[in-house]
């Protein structure tokens, strides 16, 4: 979410969903809602039923794409070329929004610049959509009164994802299509509680609430609530410290639940850190790739079995409830102040709605929230006091930037890090399905899930099937050039020819051994979204 | 007063309300109650099960309420004499050719047909029908479908294709055989269902249950503790059904702020997780090549004095914490907190960042 905070001031979506039936213009990209994110799509689905123009940018043909005015199926890793492109076409016929772009904008001459290079020939070479296509993509989007981006993680999963998520700032800003009710920019994220984690510190370069360790008021005001001196020297990032691990120099790590030795692009890398790690502690609810490296292991507790609240992707935080008692008998906050007093540092709190208030009492954009308006009210941040009624829509008069003006980035395109190549000529592209969820720890150990989707399966086009004399069902073996694994072909239009999908909530068919180690420089999250691959029978 | 407010009298009682309300809506709005077995908030209005007719300005016919748009001036009556006899008889028609099995009904205590019988004093005596004699379909992991039980509503075919646009049910057969089907009968799959369970949320009957969950206890017997998803980042809410301890079922919350009642496979089925056996329990220790199990304090204990250990030997920026997109605001919050307090280091990151 670096990318809108870079543009826009804040790292989250700027809508909320209930807006998104009123939307005339929807211009989804990188996201397959209806398998990642079922009920945004449901709202998405009202708005079509309303009439709401539908452009989609996602190299597959998912349900969306089926029924887009406009598709943009454009090479994986091309999406700033794509942006660049739109923005291109909306400038050369003077639909950009100047009064807008006048009042609550900076940097707009470079980007006109910038913009004026992607011309269509170009674009259409880098991007593989056609002219028309893009053209027509342009007029709806700045057409439209009210028109949102909706992305998903085929925007922020590559190398480039900060810079993609730029590049449609950059394209809402040229319309003015910000700041208004059904009118913004949504992103879709994985995991159920990524946004309140980002909100909430676990972040190498700032405190809790985006309060960054360089500022000094900041860390005396943490400081003096903590009773401790925080350092001001910027911490290592999760990739640093097992890179350093790799090399001996880092020993210790606590990971809370996480299973980094699948999920992480690159697990032969994450593995050889994990090994080398003089002690690790790991908690989680099940036994993963991940413990295995532990020294110690510790019993999580599921989100049935304790008190606290998620953030959702709209910014909402919202309650979860203890319903049984977790099976270990104590639950992650208990253990984490527990560990932290036997280390010699008072930790107390006899219950999580005191954590809360705490955060609220060192966060601006939580300040005004605590269990016991979560009891009445629910809440979007910002929501900085206690009358406050939360937030639906920002920036509907400033933007979050020093100055309060949005800001136009200058961008290039890269492409991905990786691509198709003589001997891996198929580009992999992995994703979720509506079925499984992440690491599969879960959804795995449901058998009704199980027993409707027991297996990983790749996606192939039934093109680049015949070629490869591959039927149906068949077991293939997909190989990149870290590693090889085997699964089940699916042989169906909804990957291109050329492309290749597959997940990763399977422990026996590793996807993350084929993944390339390239990351977004400036958020460190992995390309996930194009790999160079091939596939034998 | 603004242009778009519609003054109106229900049961004598002034309600102003907007445009675009029915006098359904309006009736919320008043607090007042209209029974409805055809509507769901969810849906498109349907007029369908005629159950909502009120009277309005002593008209000669009652009108229906979910589908008649308030008009300034209207006087409703929701509960006279005429309209309640009507409505007992639509009652008393559905009953007719319904099983009347409650005692052994999965939705015993949660369905509204039983609860408008009991409230309009209906039983099935009034009417002698024929009994649709269709065997119960439970084909696919999650659905059970009772056909003997569907007063044909038409409320799951309209979620489904209305509001899921999946397509899998619709009206199959014709008249006395009409139920409520996927195309040619086939077991729900993923080649024609999502397996979402909005229809079943919605099914005013017995007709259609969650297969987990059925014989696991009664409406009654639950403990419903609102919560929410812990899968995507859409945070759906639900309420988890907890009997002795365990959580048996999820059922939808209708007003939830993002979902308001509708969920996908994931939210609404995938909790067995919870009780898995393969749930670590125990903390563990590595002894050797073997995990030992041990006590919280034997655990947290031996992890205090290794972290303490590399920090004084080491320095305290060779250790660090990895937190996580799964848990918690306060447990992010305390991660972060641990890490700089007591390791005394920034070095704390979130691994996943997706
Ligand atoms: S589970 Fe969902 S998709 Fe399947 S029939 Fe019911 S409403 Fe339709
Ligand atoms: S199955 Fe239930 S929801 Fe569907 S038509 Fe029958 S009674 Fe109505
Ligand atoms: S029910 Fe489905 S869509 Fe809703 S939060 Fe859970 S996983 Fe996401």
């Amino acid at each position: 979410m670096a990318g809108l905070a870079t543009s826009l001031g804040a790292g989250a979506a700027t809508n909320s969903l209930a807006q998104m039936p009123d939307i005339d213009t929807i211009f989804l990209f990188g996201s397959n809602p209806t398998e990642a994110h079922p009920i945004v799509s449901l709202y998405l689905k009202k708005a079509l039923k309303k009439g709401a123009k539908l452009i989609v940018g996602d190299p597959r043909k998912t349900w969306m794409a089926k029924r887009a005015d406009v598709w943009l199926n454009l090479k994986p890793g091309s999406n700033i070329a794509m942006m660049n492109g739109l923005a291109h076409v909306i400038l050369k016929n003077g639909w950009e929004n100047k009064s807008f772009i006048g009042q609550r904008t900076e940097g707009f001459e470079e980007f006109k610049v910038q913009a004026a290079k992607y011309d269509l020939n170009k674009v259409v070479k880098l991007t593989g959509v056609k002219k028309e296509d893009i053209i027509e993509a342009a007029r709806l989007y700045a057409d439209a009164g009210k028109a949102m981006i909706v992305y998903g993680l085929g925007v922020t999963e590559h190398q480039t994802g900060t810079e993609n998520a730029m590049a449609m700032s950059n394209l809402a800003l040229l319309c003015g299509h910000i700041g208004r009710p059904s009118t913004g920019i949504m992103a879709l994220r994985g995991q159920n509680n990524v946004q309140g984690a980002s909100d909430l510190g676990p972040l190498p370069a700032t405190l809790p609430g985006y309060q960054s360790v360089t500022s000094e008021a900041v860390r005396k005001k943490f400081g003096d609530a903590w009773n401790v001196e925080i350092s001001s020297q910027i911490g290592k990032k999760s990739v640093e410290m097992l890179e350093e691990a790799c090399h001996g120099k880092f020993k210790g790590i606590f990971i809370l639940g996480e299973d980094p030795a699948q999920t992480d692009p690159n697990v032969h890398e994450v593995r050889k850190a994990l090994k080398s790690l003089d002690f690790l502690v790991v908690q989680d609810i099940f036994h993963t790739e991940t413990t295995k490296f532990a020294d110690v292991i510790l019993p999580g507790a599921s989100f049935a079995e304790k008190d606290g609240t998620f953030t959702n992707g709209e910014r909402r935080v919202q309650r979860i409830r203890k319903a049984v008692e977790p099976v270990a008998g104590m639950a992650e906050w208990q253990v984490i102040c527990k560990l932290a007093n036997y280390m010699g540092y008072p930790m107390n709190y006899n219950h999580p709605s005191e954590v809360m208030d705490e955060i609220a009492s060192l966060v601006p954009i939580y300040g005004g929230i605590s269990y016991d308006r979560l009891e009445n009210e629910t809440l979007q941040w910002p929501c900085p006091t206690k009358d406050h009624p939360g937030t639906t829509t920002m920036y509907t008069d400033i933007f979050a930037r020093p100055g309060g003006l949005a800001k136009f980035m200058v961008l290039d395109h890269k492409g991905p890090g990786e691509v198709a190549s003589k001997d891996f000529p198929l580009t992999l592209v992995t994703g979720r399905i509506r079925e499984h969820y992440n690491n599969g720890s879960m959804t795995r150990r449901v058998p009704g899930i199980m027993e409707l989707v027991p297996e990983e399966l790749v996606e192939i086009n039934p093109a680049d099937a015949k070629k490869l004399n591959i039927s149906n069902g068949d077991m293939v073996n997909i190989s990149s050039v870290r590693g090889k694994i085997k699964a089940r072909a699916k042989v169906t239009n909804r990957s291109q020819a050329g492309n290749v999908f597959m997940t990763f909530h399977f422990e026996d068919a590793l996807t993350n051994i084929l993944t390339s180690e390239h990351k977004d420089p400036i958020t460190g999250t992995p390309e996930y979204k194009a790999c160079a691959v091939k596939i034998e029978k | 007063m603004s242009d778009n407010t519609i003054n109106i009298k229900m049961n004598g009682v002034a309600v102003q309300c907007g445009l675009e309300d029915t006098i359904l809506t309006a009736s919320k709005k008043a607090g007042i109650r209209i029974p409805t077995l055809c509507h769901d908030d969810r849906l498109e209005p349907y007029g369908g099960c005629r159950l909502c007719i009120v009277e309005v300005n002593g008209g000669m016919r009652p009108l229906p309420a979910c589908t008649t748009p308030v008009a300034e001036g209207m006087e409703i009556r929701t509960e006279t004499e005429d309209v309640r006899k009507i409505r007992k008889s639509v009652i008393a028609l559905l009953l007719s050719n319904h099983p009347n099995d409650c005692m052994r009904c999965e939705s015993t205590g949660d369905c509204t047909l039983q609860d408008l019988s009991y409230e309009y004093e209906v039983d099935g005596s009034q009417y002698e029908g024929e009994k649709c004699e269709l065997p119960v379909r439970d084909d696919n992991p999650f659905i059970t479908f009772e056909p003997t039980k569907c007063i044909l509503c038409g409320r799951c075919v309209r979620i489904c294709n209305e509001v899921v646009m999946a397509g899998t049910i619709d009206f199959n057969g014709r008249g006395f055989d009409t139920i409520p089907d996927t195309a040619f009968g086939k077991p729900r799959s993923l080649d024609n269902c999502e397996f979402c369970g909005q229809c079943v949320s919605t099914c005013p009957t017995g007709a259609l249950t969650d297969k987990k969950a059925r014989g696991k206890g009664r409406a009654h017997e639950m403990k419903k503790v609102r919560t929410t998803c812990s899968y995507c980042g859409t945070g759906c809410n639900f309420d988890l059904n907890v009997k002795d301890g365990e959580v048996v079922k999820v059922t939808s919350a209708y007003d939830a702020p993002v979902n308001h009642g509708n969920l996908c496979v994931k939210g609404r089925y995938g909790y067995d997780f919870i009780h898995s056996d393969e749930r670590i329990t125990t903390p563990l220790i590595k002894k050797g090549n073997k995990y030992i199990e041990a006590t919280w304090d034997e655990a947290l204990e031996y992890c205090a004095r290794r972290f303490s250990d590399i920090i004084k030997k080491h320095g305290k920026e060779t250790v660090g914490g990895f937190s996580s997109s799964r848990c918690s605001n306060e447990e992010n919050f305390l991660l972060s907190k641990f890490v700089r307090t007591v390791f005394k280091t920034n070095n704390v990151d979130n691994c996943a960042r997706v």
